[in-house]
């Protein structure tokens, strides 16, 4: 028997931990480890404390996970002997993995293939590329309406990023299932797609290019088969963005996404100490989920002055008790083959880094949360190659996943019209879409608390943001939004019975109940917050810090009753016993103080040769700035061609963007420069899929 | 007023950037003219990298190593890092017709001093690991032979030409040849007149539209190859392999592949019936073809993972041979066009000819030899080669 994996969720507010999960034994470099049946090779060896797969044969720079999502290369180990992408790739009983730690040998396995020549070709009307939430609601929505459909995902589960999304959704209650966790909305949709007739799903089965006469190509389960569509619906969602600074290609440095896969999907804990760059939507949710899988977050840094996310994730959060710097920027990741500490500073009004503002965190883990990009190359190869393309969800535009889902349904509709089917698009659902893509809007405040109530929710939801469940739930209706769209604010006013629906409901935590009927003397009242850390964390009885509404300091509160139940839906409810003159302020509980905020003894200078581009092929910024410089290049492809920048095995996917920005740093507009040539394949394919042995099913 | 040259290459490609790197190197004020926006974006960077000397044909016998000298040397003499790998070309035979056509060049081939024998099924064996043994009968092996990144080599052949003087102009199309007289003196883009004594047709699969603003149809048709590659794999295969059978699949001729000096295997077929036009799309059928077909010779690249596939474009003439030398009736104008998918190999060989040619009157290779490819000649006399 091997020793149990360290480095598992042991418990979790929201997700279900399995007391007993299958295990099986496989090995890495020899040494005997437990894995959880099927589950990929990255989060097995995450779980068993193990973060760097191997060395790149070029410098030797130690790799890891980066992408979580089949994106990258980063994750190569060898499998049997066969190099395989750790994180796409599961984890067998007995598998012997090994470290790549130099370009991997061809096993000399001669033995001749009897190969048949034939390859399937399927026809249908609509393939979709991507079963998450666009794909998904288009799916549902094309076969109840009769067309015939294939969905395919590269994951082995559909949902796409819905799995891992663990909190109640914003949007609107009746368009898009606010209010509802986004797991538990990847399982109804999966259910609904599941129930047509005419929609076949290929899970396991990534897209890999559009070829010439619109046939494209998919990986079927490891074997290439083509399938030609009438209509081809890209909704593959987004990559997550990268930067560039010295240390971003450590293992231990990965993006917020890869995060949520490891500890959502995979339950594995995969940082202690964790650091996160970027104060977007993404960055805010991450660091709430960290705390909420046990992981400390010690602070999370925006460049700009505000953070671009909600102002409710913020707050709950800050409400934590963890540090959000604005106007911050990280200079440098360090450490030796992993990530030990992040170095950042404070930024002036052009972002550049203020001297002498550094400061230092001892890390185990930076995520990089700094945006997405559309995962677009299959609709422009179609669009170029004169196929019937559509794109929905983030593929189409970034934006949150209830407007994926709104316009999975109404690109859906747009292909059933376009297809000659009878069928209407209602006019006011595009008016829904732009109000569910919106940014987050201006913070215009909060309406007042009622002065006669006793009991009353507090709701400090105080930007325009598409969300109305707190209007739904109201037994009473006293919860509405003056502004007439969901975009708007919530006002309470009017009878409440104290029932707590919306406090339990509310997807950004912000409504408080306050409650002065139960202390005669008026000297404390009772505040009901919403609370998702671990069991555990805080207790009756105890008193504990708490917070108000952007995470300062108002007092402490005695712990009277944690609520839970069906339901709550996974959510608890924490009545404290505060002083009644704290108690309208009371948003929040804090659970660990922010700081030690530490300036660092010494700040190398940065240095562009030690700011790695593209990892595939270990380019660096002073070797993409010189060739650019010398040679006056003003195309993508001659980058490529002189310096292998994008030639690598992720296509360009990390280092294009990088290298956009290093042309404007020189002073010359991206736009003016040739961009990249396409080709298939969109991800590296095995060479295996392309074979059928005589008497076999393929895929060899 | 113009401005002026000494010379005008078009097409900053395989056979442009060589050209232009022996100019400059004689002292020769060179512009080279590029429709695209950087050196060696047009059919250069479709090309596999191989680089024979193994043809049929005298003229591309002995271009080619020329090319082969120029690459091999190429580190030495600028520092600069190619890719250049001495594996030589392997042509296995696992049948009759193939043994009989490749031992039957073999006379020819040494009388131009191709560094070339035919070997044993074991040797073959010992060359080539892991290829089928069921029914090798031997095969020929070049030795001198090798491989060189087409994109490096571009890169390079541009940045030493431009050490040397060289102007490259790119995202600039010849839309005029300036002519006085029975000469052309100079050319006109979208941005301007350039005047030169002498102008250079390296324009690849546009060779013909440059051609006809000299007045002269020359009869280059494109028509496309596929190729791939795959990820880098630790060196084991030091050949370029060609296997000259057709395939069973009825789509291909031959096809060929081989592992380069990154550790990627790259590879190759000549399409069953020729596909004429310049669609670059790549086909749905390309990877299936040549997967069963390199497995069948090489059962255990069965474990190679794909990484890209591309098509390009061979700019054929009637009798499969490039052209090359000064336009017959119009001087000032000369032609390194209709390299027939061999541009990457010939090149330098014909870059250096087209230097001396223009530099000193006669090309670097005999006389009699570099007019096997003249413009001059019976494009239609209906000589075929052997090896293409």
């Amino acid at each position: 028997m091997v020793a149990r994996a360290p480095d598992r969720l042991e418990r979790h507010p929201i997700l279900e931990i399995p007391a007993h999960p299958p295990t099986v034994e496989f090995s890495f470099n020899g040494r005997g480890l437990e894995a959880r049946e099927s589950e990929m090779i990255s989060s097995a060896l995450f779980a068993n404390g193990i973060h760097v797969f191997g060395h790149h044969p070029r410098d030797g720079a130690p790799e890891g996970i980066f992408c979580a999502n089949g994106q990258c290369s980063q994750c190569l180990v060898l499998a049997d002997g066969i190099p395989v992408k750790a994180c796409v790739t599961a984890v067998r009983p007995g598998l012997a993995v090994r470290s790549l730690e130099d370009l991997p040998e061809l096993p000399p396995d001669d033995v001749p293939l009897h190969l048949r020549r034939d390859v399937s070709i399927v026809e249908t009307e609509v393939l979709i590329v991507g079963g998450g939430p666009a794909g998904l609601v288009a799916a549902a929505e094309l076969g109840r309406h009769g067309g015939r459909v294939i969905l395919a995902d590269d994951k082995r589960q559909l949902g796409g990023k819905l799995s891992l999304q663990t909190h109640n959704f914003f949007g609107s209650v009746r368009d898009c299932y606010a209010g509802t966790r986004g797991m538990d909305i990847g399982t109804r949709l999966e259910a609904e797609v599941r129930a047509q007739s005419t929609v076949e799903v290929w899970t396991d089965s990534p897209v890999v290019g559009v070829f010439e006469g619109g046939f494209v190509g998919v990986v079927k389960q490891g074997r290439f088969v083509l399938v030609h569509p009438r209509c081809l619906l890209v909704a593959a969602g987004a990559r997550e963005k990268a930067l560039a600074f010295p240390g971003a290609d450590l293992p231990g440095v990965y993006g917020g996404g890869a995060f949520q896969t490891l500890v959502n999907r995979d339950q594995v804990k995969p940082a202690k100490r964790l650091f996160i760059v970027g104060g977007g939507n993404v960055g805010l949710i991450v660091a709430y989920q960290a705390l909420q899988a046990g992981i400390d977050v010690v602070g999370l840094v925006e460049m700009l002055p505000e953070c671009g996310g909600y102002k409710v994730h913020r707050d709950k959060i800050l409400r934590l008790g963890v540090p959000v710097l604005t106007s911050h920027t990280v200079l440098r990741a360090e450490g030796r083959d992993h990530v030990e500490r992040v170095i950042v500073a404070r930024v002036d009004p052009q972002f550049r880094p203020i001297p002498g503002t550094e400061l230092q965190f001892d890390v185990d883990t930076l995520l990089i949360a700094v945006g997405l990009s559309s995962v677009n190359e299959l609709y422009e190869e179609g669009r170029r190659l004169g196929l019937a393309v559509y794109a929905a969800g983030d593929a189409q535009s970034i934006a949150e996943a209830s407007a994926a889902m709104f316009s999975g349904r109404i690109v859906a509709r747009r292909i059933l019209a376009d297809l000659g089917r009878p069928i209407e698009i209602p006019s006011e659902w595009g008016a829904m879409l732009e109000m569910l893509s919106s940014h987050p809007g201006p913070v215009l405040g909060t309406y007042p608390i009622p002065r006669e109530a006793k009991v009353y929710p507090v709701i400090r939801c105080a930007q325009e943001i598409p969300c109305n469940p707190c209007t739904e739930v109201c037994p009473d209706d006293s919860i509405a939004i003056p502004e007439g769209t969901i975009l708007g604010r919530p006002m309470f006013s009017g009878k409440c019975a104290g029932c707590l629906k919306c406090v339990a409901i509310c997807p950004g935590l912000a409504i408080a109940m306050v409650d002065r009927r139960v202390d005669p003397t008026g000297r404390t009242a009772k505040v009901t917050l919403p609370w998702e850390m671990p069991e555990g964390r805080i207790a009756p009885g105890e008193t504990v810090v708490t917070t108000g509404e952007e995470g300062a300091v108002v007092g402490t509160g005695k712990v009277v009753r944690i609520l839970s139940g069906k339901a709550l839906n996974r959510r608890r409810l924490v009545v404290l016993e505060v002083p009644a003159a704290q108690a309208d302020q009371v948003a929040g509980i804090r659970v660990r103080e922010p700081g030690p905020f530490v300036t660092p003894k010494t700040v190398p200078p940065t240095d562009d040769s030690e700011i790695t581009i593209c990892r595939c092929e270990r380019v660096t910024k002073e070797m993409i700035a010189d060739y650019i410089r010398t040679s006056g290049v003003r195309d993508f492809n001659g980058v490529k061609a002189a310096l292998r920048c994008g030639m690598g095995p992720c296509g360009g996917r990390t280092c294009l963007e990088l290298t956009a920005r290093i042309f404007r740093e020189l002073g010359i507009d991206p736009r003016s420069v040739s961009p990249p040539t396409r080709r298939p394949f969109t991800q590296e394919v095995p060479l295996a899929a392309f074979l059928v042995e005589e008497g076999g099913a393929g895929g060899v | 007023m113009p401005e002026e040259f000494d010379v005008i290459v078009i097409g900053a490609g395989s056979v442009g950037n060589p050209t232009a790197y022996f100019l400059a190197r004689e002292g020769l004020r060179v512009l080279v003219l590029d429709e695209l926006a950087a050196s060696g974006q047009g059919q250069n960077k479709a090309a596999i990298g191989g680089v024979r000397a193994t043809h049929s044909d005298p003229a591309k016998i002995t271009l080619c190593r020329e090319s082969l000298e120029i690459f091999a040397g190429w580190k030495d003499a600028t520092g600069t890092d190619i890719g250049w790998k001495k594996g030589g070309y392997c042509f296995p035979a696992f049948d009759e017709k193939v043994e009989a056509t490749v031992r039957g060049l073999l006379p020819t081939q040494k009388r131009y001093r191709l560094n070339i024998d035919w070997l044993d099924a074991p040797e073959i064996e010992r060359i080539v690991p892991g290829i089928n043994p069921d029914g090798l009968r031997g095969g020929t092996y070049s030795p001198d032979d090798g491989q060189v990144s087409p994109l490096l080599a571009a890169e390079s052949f541009t940045g030493e030409a431009a050490k040397r003087g060289a102007k490259f102009r790119y995202r600039e199309p010849v839309r005029a040849l300036l002519r006085e007289d029975h000469a052309v003196v100079g050319v006109e883009t979208d941005r301007g007149q350039y005047r030169a004594a002498t102008v250079v047709n390296a324009a690849g699969v546009a060779a013909n539209r440059i051609s006809a603003l000299a007045g002269l149809d020359l009869p280059i048709l494109p028509d496309s190859h596929e190729g791939g590659i795959s990820a880098p794999i630790r060196p084991f295969l030091d050949p370029l392999v060609v296997d000259l059978r057709p395939g069973p699949e009825g789509r291909t001729l031959n096809f060929y592949f081989g592992q380069n000096s990154e550790g990627q295997i790259i590879f190759c077929y000549t399409p069953r019936p020729v596909i004429p036009g310049e669609s670059r799309d790549s086909t749905y059928e390309f990877m299936p073809i040549v997967a069963a077909r390199m497995v069948e010779v090489v059962p255990r690249l069965k474990n190679l993972t794909i990484r890209r596939v591309w098509r390009g474009l061979y700019p054929m003439t009637p009798d499969g041979s490039p052209i090359v030398g000064r336009a017959p009736g119009v001087d000032g104008f000369v032609l390194g066009v209709g390299m027939c998918g061999q541009g990457f190999m010939l090149g330098p060989g014909v870059g250096k000819c087209l230097a001396a040619l223009i530099t000193h009157g006669a090309p670097s290779i005999p006389s009699e030899v570099f007019d096997l490819l003249s413009p001059s000649r019976d494009l239609y006399a209906g000589k075929k080669e052997a090896l293409k």
